[in-house]
C-alpha cells in the first residue's frame, strides 16, 4: 500500500539499497573513483556543490559516519549544519516530525539522517521537500555504509562480479548486513551470512543470499566482512547467545580461520578480541582503514548523485515543488 | 448490557433489496418502520440500495475514559453509526481501566447522555489489567458489563485464566481474550517472517498467538466453559479453534477488516498505519482466516477500532503505537476487496458482522420483522468514495485505507429504532 502522505513524483532519495538500480551503483561507484583523484590533490576541495546546503540530523552516536559525511560535503562546497539529538531541542522532547520541518525551513538540498528507529528516514522524506540519505536507521539499512563497503573491496580485490563475501556474525540486528547483501546482488557478487542460529532473521534468504551456522562455509570466501557483535544483545533475559566467550569460541574471527587471500572487512567500531582477534584486525589482510577512506569518496559521490541525477530526471514535479 | 440517549423511536420508511441472511430472505421491500418498531413489511419495486440488519462490532476502543482526545463516546458512536453499526462493545483498557463497578458505572452514565448507537462496556477480568487478581465480576456484571476481556494484554497465568473461567461461571457474561504469549512476541513490530528479515524489524512471529489460543482453549475445555478468541490472525489459531469446535467445545472467534485484507506486505511501506497487534501475517494465514471466515470457524468480524492521536502516528514505524480506526470503513473495506472479486459472498460478510457477533455476546437477535426493534442499515453497493482524513466522525484518523478509494457504501443506520446516520 503507498503511503498517501508521500508526494509522488521523482524527487530522489537514498533511504535503502532496495532504491537503487545495478546502473545506480556503477554510476555512484565511478563518479567516487574520479573523486578519489580529487583528494590527491593539494587543494582538496571541488566546487560542485557550492550554494547547496546538507543537514546532517543524527540521533544516534556515530564518529565515522557523521565525520564522514560533514567532511564529504565540505569537499563539496557545500554548506553544512549537522545537529546531534544530545544538546538539542530533541533533548527538549520535540518530535523528530518537527525537528525536521524546523531544519526544512533553511530549505536544505539534502538532508543526512541517522536514526535508531526503523521508519525515521521516511518520516522526513515525507515531512520535508529536501532529498533524504539514510546514514541508518535502526535494524534497517545503512545503504552508504554498503557502497563503500562495494569501492573497497573493489580497489582491493578488482572486480565485484563472481565475489564470494561471507557476513559474519549478528545477522539479525545488523543494518549493515541487510544493506550489503542487497547491495552485493546488485554486482553480481554473492554472499553467505553466517552466524548462530537464534542471530539468523528467519527468512533471510529472500534478500539473495544464503544462510549458514557453520563458519567453516566462509572458507572459499573472497572476502571475510565481520559485524560488531553488541554487547546490548546480551542482556539478561534478552540473551541471544549463551555468552561472549562461547560465542568468539564459535565465530570469531582469528588469524587460523583467515585464508590466505581472503580480505577481511569490518564496519567498526570493532570489538578487539570479540569478534575480531587484534592479530587480524591489525593484519594486511583487514581492510578498515580502506573502508573508512573509502567512505569520503563513496558519500561525495553520493550526495552529488541524489542532487544532480534528481534535476535529469525529475525537471517537471521538483520545479513545482 | 446496551446504554444509549433516551429518546423517542422515529417513524421511517425504507426500501430496498432486503437481505437478512439469518432469517433466510433476500426480496426487495418497502420497511415502515412506527416509533422504533417495524409495522410493515410490503413488496417494492426493485433497488440498487441494500437493506440489512445492522452491524455488531463487539471490538472498539472508544479511549474514554483518559484518552479522550483520540476517542469518546460520542464520536465512537458517531462513527459506529457512520459505518453502520447498531451496537458495539468498548475495551476496558482505558485510564482508569474498567475494573470496578464505579468506573463502569461512569461510563454506563456517560452512555446515556452521550452514545449515538446503543454501547455495551466489557470489564477487566484481572484487577487494572495486571493479570494477578480477579476483578469483582459478579458485581462488575451487575453493574452492566457485557463481558470480560484483559484486552490490550494477554492473560499471562494460565492459573488465572482457569480462575476466571471457573468464576465467571457466575456471571452469564462471556470470556473474550488477547492470545498473546509476550515472551515471543516481545520486541516484534511485525508479523516474524520474511518481510521482517528484510526491514531488520522484530519479529512477532505467529506462535506468539497460537501457543496461546493452543493454551486457553484446552483450559476452556477443561473447565467445559464458552471463550471467545478476539482478533485471529494466524492460520494455526484458525486450525486450533476449529478443532476445539469440532471437539465439541463452545469457543468462538473474530477476525478483523484489515487482517483479512492486507497482508505483511503492506509493512514494506513503513507507513505506521499498517502497524498493529496482531500483527498483519502472511498470505498464507489470510487465506486461512477467509477460509474460517466461510466456514464460520470465525463467526464474527470486527474492527478492533483502535484510535491514536495523529502526533503519536506520525513517528518512525519502530516508535509507533500498535492499532487502527475501522468503524467507518470496514463494511466498504470488506465489499471492496473480498465481495467484488468473488472470495466471500455478501451473505457471508453480513451475517459475520450482525448475527455472528449478537449471538457470541448474547445481544438480542437483529430480525427485520413485523414488530421488532429497528436495527437497519441501508447499504449503496455501487458507490465510490475515498477514504480521507477529513471524512472520520472519530476523533482519529489513524486508518489502513486512507488515500484509497472503496465501492459500497453505508447510507443510512437505524439503530435501536432511532435513525442515527443518513448520508
Amino acid at each position: 500500500m503507498s503511503d498517501p502522505r508521500v508526494p509522488a513524483g521523482p524527487r530522489r532519495h537514498l533511504l535503502t539499497v532496495s532504491d537503487l538500480t545495478s546502473d545506480d551503483v556503477a554510476r555512484i561507484l565511478e563518479t567516487a573513483d574520479g573523486l578519489a583523484s580529487s583528494l590527491d590533490r593539494e587543494v582538496k576541495k571541488l566546487p560542485t556543490l557550492r550554494g547547496r546546503t546538507v543537514v546532517n540530523l543524527f540521533y544516534e552516536s556515530s564518529t565515522r559516519t557523521l565525520a564522514s559525511f560533514e567532511l564529504a560535503a565540505k569537499r563539496l562546497s557545500a554548506d553544512t549544519m549537522s545537529l546531534r539529538s544530545s544538546g538539542s531541542s530533541v533533548d527538549k522532547g520535540e518530535s523528530l516530525k518537527d525537528t525536521a520541518a524546523t531544519m526544512a525551513a533553511y530549505d536544505p538540498d539534502v538532508i543526512v539522517i541517522r536514526h535508531p528507529a526503523i521508519g525515521a528516514p521516511q518520516v522526513v522524506a515525507r515531512s520535508t521537500q529536501a532529498h533524504v540519505v539514510n546514514a541508518g536507521d535502526g535494524k534497517h539499512q545503512h545503504p552508504t555504509q554498503a557502497l563503500l563497503d562495494l569501492y573497497a573491496m573493489e580497489e582491493a580485490l578488482g572486480r565485484l562480479e563472481g565475489l564470494h563475501v561471507a557476513i559474519v556474525g549478528d545477522v539479525l540486528h545488523s543494518r549493515v548486513a541487510r544493506s550489503l547483501v542487497q547491495a552485493l546482488a546488485l554486482v553480481g557478487a554473492r554472499s553467505t551470512v553466517i552466524g548462530p542460529p537464534t542471530l539468523l532473521p528467519r527468512g533471510i534468504e529472500a534478500l539473495g543470499c544464503a544462510a549458514s551456522t557453520d563458519l567453516a562455509d566462509a572458507r572459499d570466501a573472497d572476502v571475510l566482512y565481520v559485524l560488531r557483535m553488541q554487547r546490548e544483545r546480551m542482556q539478561a533475559g534478552e540473551a541471544f547467545v549463551p555468552s561472549l566467550r562461547e560465542y568468539s569460541a564459535l565465530y570469531g574471527i582469528t588469524p587460523e580461520r583467515v585464508r590466505p587471500g581472503q580480505v577481511v572487512m569490518h564496519p567498526g567500531p570493532m570489538n578487539r578480541g570479540i569478534e575480531i582477534d587484534p592479530r587480524v584486525a591489525d593484519s594486511d589482510a583487514a581492510l578498515v582503514a580502506d573502508q573508512v577512506r573509502a567512505g569520503l569518496v563513496v558519500r561525495m559521490a553520493v550526495l552529488y548523485d541524489v542532487l544532480t541525477v534528481a534535476a535529469v530526471r525529475a525537471p517537471v514535479t521538483e520545479a513545482v515543488a | 448490557m446496551l446504554f444509549c440517549r433516551n429518546g423517542r423511536g422515529d417513524s421511517l420508511t425504507l426500501e430496498g433489496r432486503v437481505v437478512a441472511p439469518a432469517q433466510g430472505i433476500d426480496e426487495c421491500l418497502r420497511v415502515t418502520v412506527s416509533d422504533g418498531v417495524i409495522s410493515a413489511l410490503e413488496p417494492a419495486p426493485a433497488s440498487a440500495l441494500v437493506l440489512a440488519p445492522a452491524f455488531v462490532d463487539p471490538h472498539v476502543h472508544l479511549r474514554t475514559p483518559g484518552r479522550e482526545d483520540e476517542e469518546t463516546i460520542a464520536s465512537g458512536t458517531r462513527a459506529a453509526a457512520a459505518g453502520g453499526y447498531c451496537a458495539i462493545l468498548a475495551m476496558p483498557n482505558t485510564e482508569p481501566v474498567v475494573d470496578s463497578a464505579a468506573v463502569l458505572g461512569s461510563l454506563v452514565e456517560r452512555a446515556r447522555e452521550e452514545a449515538v448507537v446503543p454501547t455495551g462496556f466489557m470489564a477487566a477480568i484481572s484487577k487494572g489489567q495486571g493479570g494477578e487478581e480477579l476483578s469483582e465480576m459478579v458485581e462488575l456484571a451487575n453493574a452492566g458489563a457485557a463481558a470480560f476481556t484483559d484486552d490490550g494484554r494477554p492473560v499471562v497465568s494460565a492459573g488465572l485464566l482457569r480462575r476466571a473461567l471457573q468464576y465467571g461461571s457466575l456471571t452469564s457474561r462471556p470470556l473474550a481474550l488477547h492470545c498473546e504469549d509476550p515472551s515471543l512476541s516481545r520486541g516484534g513490530h511485525a508479523h516474524e517472517g520474511a518481510v521482517t528479515a528484510e526491514l531488520g524489524l522484530g519479529g512477532y512471529p505467529s506462535l506468539g498467538e497460537s501457543v496461546m489460543v493452543e493454551r486457553d482453549l484446552a483450559l476452556a475445555a477443561a473447565e467445559e466453559r464458552p471463550l471467545h478468541v478476539m482478533h485471529v490472525s494466524a492460520r494455526e489459531s484458525v486450525h486450533a479453534l476449529r478443532r476445539a469446535r469440532a471437539a465439541g467445545a463452545s469457543a468462538t472467534g473474530e477476525v478483523t477488516p484489515h487482517h483479512l485484507v492486507l497482508t505483511d506486505e503492506a509493512v514494506r511501506s513503513l507507513d505506521p498505519n499498517v502497524k498493529m497487534n496482531p500483527p498483519l501475517r502472511a498470505e498464507d494465514d489470510r487465506r486461512a482466516l477467509i477460509d474460517a471466515v466461510r466456514d464460520g470457524t470465525l463467526s464474527v468480524i470486527a474492527t478492533d477500532h483502535a484510535p491514536h492521536a495523529r502526533h503519536e502516528k506520525d513517528v518512525p514505524f519502530e516508535e509507533a503505537p500498535f492499532g487502527v480506526i475501522g468503524l467507518e470503513t470496514a463494511f466498504a473495506a470488506l465489499h471492496t476487496h473480498l465481495v467484488l472479486p468473488g472470495v466471500v459472498t455478501l451473505e457471508t460478510i453480513l451475517e459475520r458482522m450482525s448475527a455472528g457477533p449478537a449471538r457470541v455476546f448474547g445481544l438480542p437477535e437483529l430480525r427485520i420483522e413485523v414488530g421488532a426493534r429497528a436495527n437497519l442499515v441501508q447499504l449503496d453497493l455501487d458507490a465510490d468514495w475515498e477514504v480521507t482524513e477529513a471524512g472520520f466522525e472519530s476523533l482519529s484518523a489513524n486508518s489502513w485505507l486512507l488515500g484509497e478509494t472503496l465501492r459500497g457504501r453505508v447510507t443510512r443506520t437505524v439503530a435501536d429504532g432511532r435513525e442515527v446516520f443518513s448520508a
